[in-house]
C-alpha cells in the first residue's frame, strides 16, 4: 500500500490575509510607533533618544501612582458590587415566555446607551437642584449630595453609575450561562433533596465558571479602562478624586507630550494584560 | 417502601397539546423489580417523572399505599431515580457526591460516609472516590449516579431511566447483577426503563410494555413472548417478531390458506373480521417436506444460518413469514408445508382470548 499524499494547497491563508493586514495596521504599528515615542523626547522636529527615562519617570510619578491605585481600588469595589449583584438579577429574571423577553429588554437597555449618553444622563440625575435622584436624596430622603463638590460623593455617583450601566451585562451573562443548564440537574437535585441554597452552590455556581470568569474579566478590563463616563460627569474632579488613568493620560497626551504618553500608555497596558493573565490563570483553576 | 398504583393517569405537557400519557393504569407492587420497555416517545420518562414528582399528571392519581401523592411533591416522596443522561456535582469528590442525598436529609457524617463506600464497593467504584466527578469518563460518571441513587435506604422505589446506555455491554452485566444484588438486600421497588429487550427479560419479574402513552401489556418475559397481549407487543418482543397473516374466520373456526388452524370461542363474531389475524413466533413455527392435516402450504424463499439455527423465510398467501428452525432440520427452498405449535388469534390488533388449536400439530414442541 503507498500511502496516500495529501494535497498541499496554501490558498486558504488568502483568506486570512485581510484581517492580518487589518491587525497590522490597527494594533500592531499603532503599538510600534508608541513604543518608539516612549523612548525618545519628542520636541517639534528634533528627537532625542532617553531610553528607559519615561518609564521611571512615570512610575516614579505621584500623579500617576494615584491614579493608579484609585483606579485599582475602584476596579476592585466594582467587582466586589457587580458581580454578586449580577448573579442576583440572573437568578432572579423570569424563565420563560413574555415576563423573560420583557425582563431581558429592559435590563439590556443601559448597554445600549453611548457612553457620554450614560455620563450625561447622571449628569443631570444626579445634581440635587433639578435631578430626580440628587432631588429625591436631598429633599427627601435629606442627605446632601453634591458629586461637583464633595470628593465622596463624586466617587460614589461614579460607582453607582457604573453598577447602573454594566451590572445588567454581567446579569444578562448568568442568565445565559443558567439556561444552558440541562433540565436533568436540577431534577436530579431535586431527587436528592437539595435545598435552594445546595442548587445553588453545587449546581448553579459550578456550571456559571464559565461566564463569570468572562464577567470578572470585562468587568476588570473595562473599569480599569473607565473614561467616557467619569470624564463626563466629574472631569476628573473634585480636586483629583476620579481622577483615574485614562483621564489623566488625555491630558498629557493633548499637551502632546508624546513620550511620557507612550511610556504613561504602555505601563498602563502591560498591567492590564497581566491582571488579566492572573486573573484568567486564577479562575481557571476553580 | 410502597405499593405504587397509577389510576386513570392522563399526561399533557402543554394544554391543548399531544397525549404523553393516556388512560393509564397500572400497579407497582411493593418490592417488584420491573422493567419498563417501549420504543422512544412513547413515554416512558414522564411516567417516572410523574411517579417521581417532577412532573405533575394533567388528570389522574398516583397512589402509594392508597395515598393519592399526584400533587405532593418530589421531596415528601422517597423516590430514588436515575436519568437517562449522567447527571454529576461536577465541582464534588466522588464521594461526597454519594454522600450528597444523606447530607440533605440530615443524616451524620460517619453514617453517610460508610453508606457511600458500601454502595462505592459494590459498584466497584471504590478506587475513585478522591477523584473530581468532573475528571471521570462518561461511564464512571453515569456509575456515580447510579450509585447515588442507590445509597438511600429508605425509599419507596428506585427508578431507573436507562442508566447504562452509555456502558459496554460486559460492564453491563455485571452492573446489573450488582442491581440485582442491592435489591435482594433492600428490596426497593425497582423500576427500570430500557429500549433493550434482553435487558429488560434478564432483569425483571415484570415487564411492562409501553406504545404512544399507553400502556400495551403487563407480564413475565414468559408471558409476553408467549401470549402478547396484542399485535404491538407481538411484533416488538422477540426478534424478530411474531409473524402475522390475515385469516378468514367462517363458521368459528380461522384457517390460512386454507388450512383450519382455530376454532373461535362461542360467542365472538363467529364470521370474522377484515382485522383478523394469526399470529406466530418465528420461534414456533416447524417445517414439513411432506402434506398432512393442519400443514399450511408454504414456500421457502431463502434461508440464512444465524449460528445453532437456521431462519427461514416463507411466503404463504402472498404474505412473508419467518422461521427459525434447529440446524438439525434444515429445509430445502423451494415449497414445502408449515405447522404452528403455538399461535394466536388477533382482532382489531388485540388478541382473542380462549381460541382453541385444532389438532396441534404432532411432535411438535416448543423451541
Ligand atoms: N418537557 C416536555 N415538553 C413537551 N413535550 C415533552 C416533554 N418531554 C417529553 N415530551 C413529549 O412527550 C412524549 C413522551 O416523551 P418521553 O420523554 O416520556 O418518552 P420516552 O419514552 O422517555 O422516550 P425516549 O425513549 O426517547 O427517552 C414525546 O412525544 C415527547 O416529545
Ligand atoms: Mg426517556
Amino acid at each position: 500500500m503507498t500511502q496516500a499524499v495529501k494535497p498541499r494547497d496554501n490558498r486558504a491563508w488568502y483568506l486570512v490575509a485581510p484581517v492580518m493586514v487589518s491587525i497590522v495596521f490597527t494594533a500592531v504599528i499603532p503599538l510600534m510607533m508608541v513604543i518608539n515615542y516612549s523612548v525618545q523626547d519628542i520636541f517639534g522636529q528634533s528627537r532625542l533618544f532617553v531610553g528607559a527615562d519615561w518609564f521611571n519617570k512615570t512610575l516614579e510619578d505621584p500623579a500617576f501612582r494615584g491614579s493608579f491605585l484609585r483606579n485599582l481600588a475602584f476596579s476592585i469595589q466594582v467587582l466586589i458590587i457587580q458581580i454578586p449583584l449580577g448573579i442576583v438579577l440572573g437568578l432572579g429574571l423570569p424563565k420563560k415566555g413574555w415576563r423573560s423577553s420583557m425582563a431581558l429588554v429592559l435590563m439590556a437597555m443601559p448597554l445600549l446607551i453611548p457612553f457620554n449618553v450614560v455620563g450625561t444622563i447622571w449628569l443631570v440625575f444626579a445634581r440635587g437642584d433639578i435631578g430626580l435622584g440628587g432631588y429625591f436624596l436631598n429633599n427627601i430622603v435629606g442627605l446632601d449630595i453634591n458629586y461637583a463638590q464633595d470628593s465622596f460623593d463624586a466617587w460614589t455617583t461614579v460607582l453607582v453609575m457604573d453598577t447602573w450601566h454594566w451590572t445588567p451585562l454581567v446579569a444578562l451573562l448568568v442568565y445565559a450561562g443558567l439556561r444552558a443548564i440541562p433540565d436533568a440537574y436540577y431534577q436530579a437535585a431535586t431527587i436528592d433533596g437539595a435545598s435552594k441554597f445546595a442548587i445553588f452552590r453545587y449546581v448553579q455556581l459550578p456550571r456559571l465558571r464559565g461566564v463569570l470568569t468572562i464577567a470578572v474579566l470585562l468587568r476588570f478590563m473595562d473599569s480599569f479602562m473607565i473614561f467616557t463616563e467619569p470624564f463626563v460627569l466629574t472631569g476628573g474632579g473634585p480636586g483629583d478624586t476620579t481622577n483615574f488613568l485614562s483621564i489623566s493620560l488625555a491630558q498629557l497626551a493633548q499637551a502632546f507630550n508624546l513620550g511620557p504618553a507612550a511610556a504613561y500608555s504602555l505601563v498602563y497596558f502591560f498591567f492590564i494584560q497581566l491582571s488579566c493573565f492572573i486573573f484568567f490563570t486564577i479562575l481557571k483553576r476553580f | 417502601m410502597a405499593e405504587i398504583r397509577l389510576v386513570d393517569l392522563n399526561h399533557q405537557y402543554d394544554v391543548g397539546g399531544a397525549y404523553a400519557l393516556k388512560d393509564v393504569n397500572l400497579t407497582w407492587d411493593d418490592g417488584g423489580a420491573y422493567a419498563l420497555l417501549g420504543p422512544s416517545g412513547c413515554g416512558k420518562t414522564t411516567m417516572l417523572n410523574i411517579i417521581s414528582g417532577l412532573v405533575r399528571p394533567s388528570e389522574g392519581a398516583v397512589m402509594f399505599n392508597d395515598v393519592d401523592v399526584a400533587r405532593t411533591s418530589t421531596a415528601d416522596r422517597d423516590i430514588a431515580q436515575v436519568f437517562q443522561f449522567p447527571v454529576i456535582y461536577e465541582s464534588m469528590t466522588v464521594r461526597e457526591n454519594l454522600e450528597f442525598p444523606l447530607r440533605n436529609r440530615g443524616i451524620s457524617k460517619r453514617d453517610a460516609s460508610a453508606r457511600a463506600v458500601e454502595i462505592a464497593e459494590l459498584l466497584q467504584i471504590d478506587h475513585m472516590m478522591k477523584r473530581r466527578a468532573q475528571q471521570l469518563t462518561a461511564d464512571a460518571k453515569q456509575l456515580v449516579s447510579l450509585a447515588r441513587a442507590l445509597v438511600r435506604r429508605e425509599v419507596s422505589a428506585i427508578l431507573f431511566d436507562e442508566p447504562l446506555t452509555v456502558i459496554d455491554p460486559q460492564k453491563k452485566w455485571e452492573l446489573r447483577q450488582a442491581l440485582k444484588r442491592v435489591h435482594a438486600e433492600l428490596n426497593h421497588t425497582l423500576v427500570y426503563v430500557t429500549h433493550d429487550q434482553t435487558e429488560a427479560l434478564t432483569f425483571a419479574d415484570e415487564v411492562v410494555v409501553m406504545n404512544a402513552g399507553g400502556v400495551m401489556q403487563k407480564g413475565t418475559p414468559v408471558d409476553l413472548f408467549e401470549q402478547p397481549a396484542n399485535t404491538f407487543v407481538g411484533n416488538f418482543i422477540g426478534s424478530p417478531g411474531m409473524n402475522f397473516f390475515s385469516a378468514k374466520v367462517e363458521n368459528g373456526v380461522a384457517s390460512l390458506a386454507g388450512t383450519k388452524l382455530l376454532e373461535v370461542p362461542s360467542g365472538t363474531q363467529a364470521n370474522g373480521d377484515p382485522s383478523d389475524v394469526i399470529g406466530v413466533r418465528p420461534e414456533f413455527v416447524r417445517w414439513h417436506s411432506t402434506p398432512a392435516d393442519q400443514r399450511v402450504p408454504v414456500t421457502v424463499t431463502k434461508l440464512n444460518d444465524v449460528g445453532t439455527a437456521v431462519m427461514a423465510t416463507f411466503t404463504v398467501d402472498g404474505a412473508t413469514g419467518m422461521a427459525r428452525l434447529p440446524i438439525s432440520d434444515r429445509p430445502e427452498t423451494g415449497p414445502g408445508w408449515v405447522s404452528f405449535s403455538r399461535l394466536q388469534l388477533f382482532r382489531n390488533g388485540d388478541s382473542l382470548d380462549n381460541c382453541k388449536p385444532i389438532g396441534l400439530a404432532e411432535g411438535a414442541s416448543r423451541a
